[in-house]
């Protein structure tokens, strides 16, 4: 069975990287920057299952890091949803472009 | 040695007086005030003299010679071991002479304030003002040290001025209280130096160490006589400048421009304060150092010596021309003053050298009580003719008879008719000028008939010149409080002259003999004859006599009635001179450069913040572009440096 090359999951993940943070910084709602940033951390994930599988065969930190990092990345979003909620309370909006009293 | 530490009592009872009548007088002892100042200086007036008897008649004296006595001593402030500043209370000669002057002349005037001051809205604190003052100028005269008189130097000056400033409704009594106080200060500023040259060379504050060290031979006069400072030995500066702050405080010539201006405080408290004890202080402290400027340094009481006759001479000038009748007195004070201080400057080492130094302590006695008697009959007929212009008075003889008696003798006092007090002491002084210097007397035997005549002139000005007189609001002389000491202070302008004094107050503390009076006594009594006729013939009856008489003097006339225009001089420095040139460029200095680099500081700061505050924007996805950033960077250090 011929393998899938390393290099060609890499560009996967830094093209999902890429995209996450092109969301990032373009999205003004902040449900849709949420889910950039989850993009971003599944680019990651993919890279450290990547590198698990293809360079240190016989071990398993990396899909462990991963299953960790999908763990934080729940409790993240439960947080981040909870601040988005009472940003909605406070602005009645949740673009990004609304919050922007906490400066000089 | 017996114990005389019920000494403390007498400057502490005054003190006692002023805390209490200063916390309650206004509210709750409104009434009484008066009396209760007035008892406590009693009880000072009867201790004093008590000590002074025990002092001049049973056991101040060792083998015939007064011995100064430590008669009470605490250490105050002690900084290290051999350095302290102590308290003590020093008795000599003088010493006890002045608190006998003090306390009586104070309860005199606290005496005679019970009637002139009545009715007035803060009469407490009045008399708390009165006691602080004379629990000052008693701790003044009893001080122990150079530093302690420093302390009690500055708490007469205050209590001047605060009583000065009494009517601070006046805005001339204001600004004469603050002159006064200004102009004193500036002096007290070269006393200090002194005190700090003195000790410091001496390596002690105390009195009677000082002398000995700086008049017998000894390491630390060595010191400070090889010590000089632009040529001149730091001894000489150190008395110099312990002598300015004696004049500044004694209204000497040129530093005598508050004493007139200081009338404006109430009358009683100028016959108090700026006749007969505070402006004294001055006299008193180069008597306190006196060995020390007669033996070590004669240069400084040659300054002494002309300063004094200047300041005679030139007072008693403008006195002549005056017609504030507080005014009068106040430049005869400083002409008198001026008196005394070249009596100290007489010293010579030939035989009876120190004769001026009790002519000028007897002038100091006798002055006190016809200066303040003076002063408080005018008191009394301010009070009653409501102006203090000579011009408003005249003929006052008839309706105020107990006055013009006590005025008229105080006049014949001061103007050194035998046989008032006022001779004996100006005949001794005349006599030491005579042997010292005889321009100095000449100065001395013109002053004196000068004195004469401006007294006189301002006696029949005010007591003769017209008929009737003024007699609305007549009110008699006042209630008995103000009777009594014209009466007992009129007895002391008598009478004082006949105290043995050279006998008890002397240089060296032995009994010295007077020299007769005789023959020498002639010339100053024709002299002053001279000048009482004159100001008969001018201002006995209602004429054009003087205006012609001043216009034969012209200029001179017009100066002296100017003040010689001292007052100006002193507003052109100060204004022209000292806030032009050193004034302005301070300012200057103060605004552009200090505050300029200062505000420079906060500019950039301000500046800097202000550029960089923009990157705080709380926007979220700026927040985010520069974390990716840092990112990027990092990431490009990480790969170049590591790889």
């Amino acid at each position: 069975m011929n393998q899938v090359p390393l290099s060609h999951i890499l560009f996967v993940s830094t093209a999902l990287f890429f995209i996450g943070m092109y969301g990032l910084f373009t999205r003004r709602n902040m449900i849709t920057m949420l889910m950039s940033v989850e993009l971003i951390l599944n680019s990651v994930n993919i890279n450290f299952v990547a590198f698990n599988r293809y360079l240190y065969a016989d071990k398993l930190e990396g899909v462990f890091f991963t299953l960790f990092i999908v763990a934080i990345a729940a409790a993240e979003a439960a947080v981040a949803i909870a601040i988005i909620i009472n940003l909605y309370r406070n602005l009645h909006s949740i673009d990004v472009e609304a919050a922007d009293e906490m400066k000089f | 040695m017996p114990n005389y530490a019920y000494i403390i009592l007498i400057p502490l009872l005054p003190l006692a007086a002023f805390v209490v009548l200063g916390l309650f007088g206004r509210k709750y002892l409104r009434g009484i005030s008066g009396v209760i100042g007035t008892g406590a200086v009693l009880i000072s007036v009867v201790l004093s003299l008590w000590v002074a008897y025990g002092y001049f008649f049973s056991v101040g004296k060792v083998d015939g010679v007064y011995q100064p006595v430590i008669a009470w001593k605490a250490v105050w402030l002690s900084f290290s071991p051999g350095l302290s500043i102590d308290m003590s209370i020093i008795l000599d000669p003088i010493s006890v002479m002045m608190i006998v002057v003090v306390s009586f002349v104070s309860f005199m005037v606290h005496l005679f304030s019970l009637g002139y001051m009545k009715g007035e809205e803060r009469f407490g604190t009045y008399y708390a003002f009165l006691g602080l003052f004379t629990f000052s100028m008693l701790g003044l005269v009893l001080s122990g040290n150079i530093f302690e008189i420093y302390i009690f130097w500055e708490l007469v000056g205050c209590s001047s001025f605060l009583l000065i400033g009494y009517y601070f409704d006046r805005p001339t009594a204001v600004a004469a209280a603050k002159k006064a106080f200004i102009v004193t200060r500036f002096a007290d500023l070269g006393f200090l130096i002194g005190i700090l040259i003195l000790s410091l060379h001496a390596e002690t504050l105390d009195f009677r160490t000082l002398i000995q060290r700086f008049t017998e031979p000894s390491p630390q006069l060595a010191g400070i006589t090889s010590a000089s400072f632009l040529g001149i030995s730091l001894l000489s500066w150190g008395l110099t400048l312990v002598f300015i702050g004696g004049a500044g405080k004694s209204a000497l010539f040129p530093l005598h421009i508050w004493l007139p201006d200081a009338m404006e405080g109430p009358t009683p408290v100028s016959a108090l304060i700026h006749a007969a004890t505070m402006v004294v202080a001055g006299v008193y402290l180069v008597a306190r150092l006196y060995p020390v400027y007669a033996l070590s340094d004669p240069a400084v009481l040659q300054v002494i010596l002309f300063v004094g006759a200047i300041s005679a001479l030139l007072a008693a000038v403008i006195a002549c021309t005056q017609t504030d009748i507080k005014r009068v007195l106040a430049y005869s004070t400083m002409s008198q003053i001026g008196y005394m201080m070249f009596a100290l400057g007489t010293f010579h080492s030939g035989e009876e050298g120190a004769l001026g130094y009790t002519a000028g302590m007897f002038h100091l006695f006798t002055h006190a009580f016809f200066k303040a008697l003076l002063f408080l009959c005018a008191g009394v007929i301010i009070h009653k003719v409501h102006s203090n212009e000579m011009r408003d008075m005249g003929g006052l003889r008839r309706s105020m008879p107990l006055t013009h008696g006590c005025f008229l003798i105080a006049c014949l006092a001061i103007a050194g008719i035998p046989p008032f007090s006022g001779f004996f002491s100006k005949e001794e002084i005349l006599l030491a000028a005579y042997r010292a210097n005889k321009f100095v007397y000449v100065i001395g035997l013109l002053t004196s008939c000068l004195t004469a005549f401006y007294m006189f002139r301002l006696y029949f000005s005010v007591f003769w010149w017209r008929e009737g007189g003024v007699s609305a609001g007549d009110h008699g002389e006042g209630p008995a409080s103000m009777k009594i000491p014209l009466v007992v202070l009129a007895a002391g302008a008598l009478l004082a002259g006949f105290v043995p004094f050279s006998r008890l107050v002397t240089f060296d503390g032995a009994a010295m003999d007077t020299p007769g009076v005789g023959v020498f006594a002639i010339a100053p009594v024709m002299l002053a004859i001279l000048g009482i006729l004159l100001a008969g013939y001018l201002y006995r009856k209602e004429s054009d006599r003087p205006r012609k008489a001043a216009g034969v003097f012209g200029v001179l006339y017009k100066l002296a009635y100017h003040k010689f225009y001292i007052d100006e001089i002193y507003s052109f420095v100060t204004k022209k001179i000292i806030f032009n040139l050193i004034g302005r460029p301070a300012a200057w200095i103060d605004r552009n450069i200090v505050d300029g680099l200062m505000n420079s500081l906060a500019g950039v700061t301000a500046r800097i913040s202000a550029g960089i505050k923009g990157f705080q924007s709380g926007r979220v996805q700026d927040y985010v572009l520069y974390f990716f950033a840092g990112i990027a960077v990092l990431a490009v250090l990480f790969i170049y440096i590591y790889t």
